[in-house]
């Protein structure tokens, strides 16, 4: 790296932020993969029902399934926001 | 035996039709019988990396319809002996192609003693993508360091685990290969460009070329030779190289070094 790179005072490289970026979406799409094409839209339909009692962020419904033995199970957890357990 | 290898993406614009015409050429200019297939109805374009465009009288649609023999409808490359082309057809129909149809098709060359048969899938997740990597033993898939093409050569990774024959047998998918393409070096060094071994370690499968990006490619498609035949170019050299990992041989990958810069660019960058 050159002197005129070095006074621009680069943040971190693009290509680091490429690989972090992908890094996470590459294993969001992989934990859904497989599973059946209904998942997306029943954690909507959930994230919704949730919503109309307790104001929750879109992304804090969390549904997985997985295999266990001879079963499936469909393992679904709901970050509540803070102070509200007790209301 | 006929190993059938797709050479397949995802994303548009990565080099697929590129890489097939030169793995096609290479694995033929060693003696092996091989044919390559576009799978790419609607939109043709092999024929005119090949060079071979005007040549086309029958396609891949017509020998599924049974409109033409597969002896009729291939093109004997007139460059490799043992290199055969059989185009994509013209028409707009989606449902041209059907599981059965090119599945006899794949079976007919097998019996007519190829030993190869490369492939070349369209773009996206359709019904050609899918028929292309369907039935494939082995799979390239072509990658630029970029990122929406390495998000997308991860989606095709996970239909070729589960999406082909060999997963629904239960034979644990379609083992996959990357071909890093258009792959810039000096970009790599800057902090511009995902690293080969970024691609490699976010993908979790092995890398069996490196293309870099080079002014042969374009001379390449201009003049309808594949570029693998230009022995001055790098990307031509990588190919070739490619063409002996994918057969067995181990290789270094060459090309991963940006040229070294003069004095003045060291010191004041650029």
């Amino acid at each position: 790296m050159g002197i005129l790179d070095f006074l621009r005072n680069r943040r971190e490289p693009p290509a680091a932020m490429a690989k972090e970026r992908l890094r996470i979406i590459v294993a969001q799409e992989r934990a859904h993969r497989g599973g059946p094409d209904y998942l997306p839209l029943m954690r909507n339909e959930l994230l919704a029902v949730i919503r109309k009692y307790v104001h929750v962020d879109l992304d804090a419904i969390d549904i997985h399934l997985e295999r266990d033995g001879e079963h499936d199970v469909l393992e679904l957890s709901v970050a509540l926001p803070e102070g509200k357990g007790g209301e | 035996m006929t190993e059938i290898i797709v050479v397949t993406s995802g994303k548009g614009g990565v080099g697929k039709t590129t890489s097939s015409a030169s793995l096609a050429t290479g694995i033929a200019q060693l003696g092996k019988k091989v044919a390559v297939i576009d799978f790419d109805v609607g939109l043709r374009n092999l024929d005119l990396i090949m060079g071979c465009e005007r040549r086309v009288v029958y396609d891949f649609v017509n020998v599924i319809h049974g409109e033409a023999s597969l002896k009729q409808a291939l093109i004997k490359d007139k460059r490799v002996e043992t290199l055969f082309v059989l185009a994509a057809s013209q028409t707009r129909d989606k449902d041209a192609l059907t599981q059965e149809g090119v599945e006899r098709v794949l079976d007919e060359l097998a019996k007519d003693g190829f030993d190869y048969v490369i492939c070349d899938s369209p773009a996206g997740i359709e019904k050609g993508a899918h028929l292309a990597m369907y039935f494939a033993d082995r799979a390239v898939v072509v990658v630029n360091p970029e990122v929406s093409s390495v998000r997308d050569s991860d989606r095709i990774l996970g239909l070729l685990a589960s999406k082909t024959r060999r997963s629904e047998r239960g034979e644990g998918g379609v083992p996959g290969h990357l071909l890093l393409t258009r792959y810039h070096p000096a970009r790599v060094e800057a902090g511009e460009m995902l690293s080969l071994q970024d691609v490699e370690e976010l993908l979790g499968i092995p890398v069996v070329g490196v293309i870099p990006e080079s002014d042969g490619v374009l001379t390449a498609s201009n003049t309808g030779v594949p570029v693998i035949l230009d022995e001055s170019s790098n990307a031509g050299q990588a190919y070739t190289d490619t063409v002996a990992r994918l057969l067995g041989e181990v290789r270094p990958i060459r090309f991963l070094d940006a040229p070294k810069k003069g004095f003045l660019k060291r010191v004041f960058g650029g």
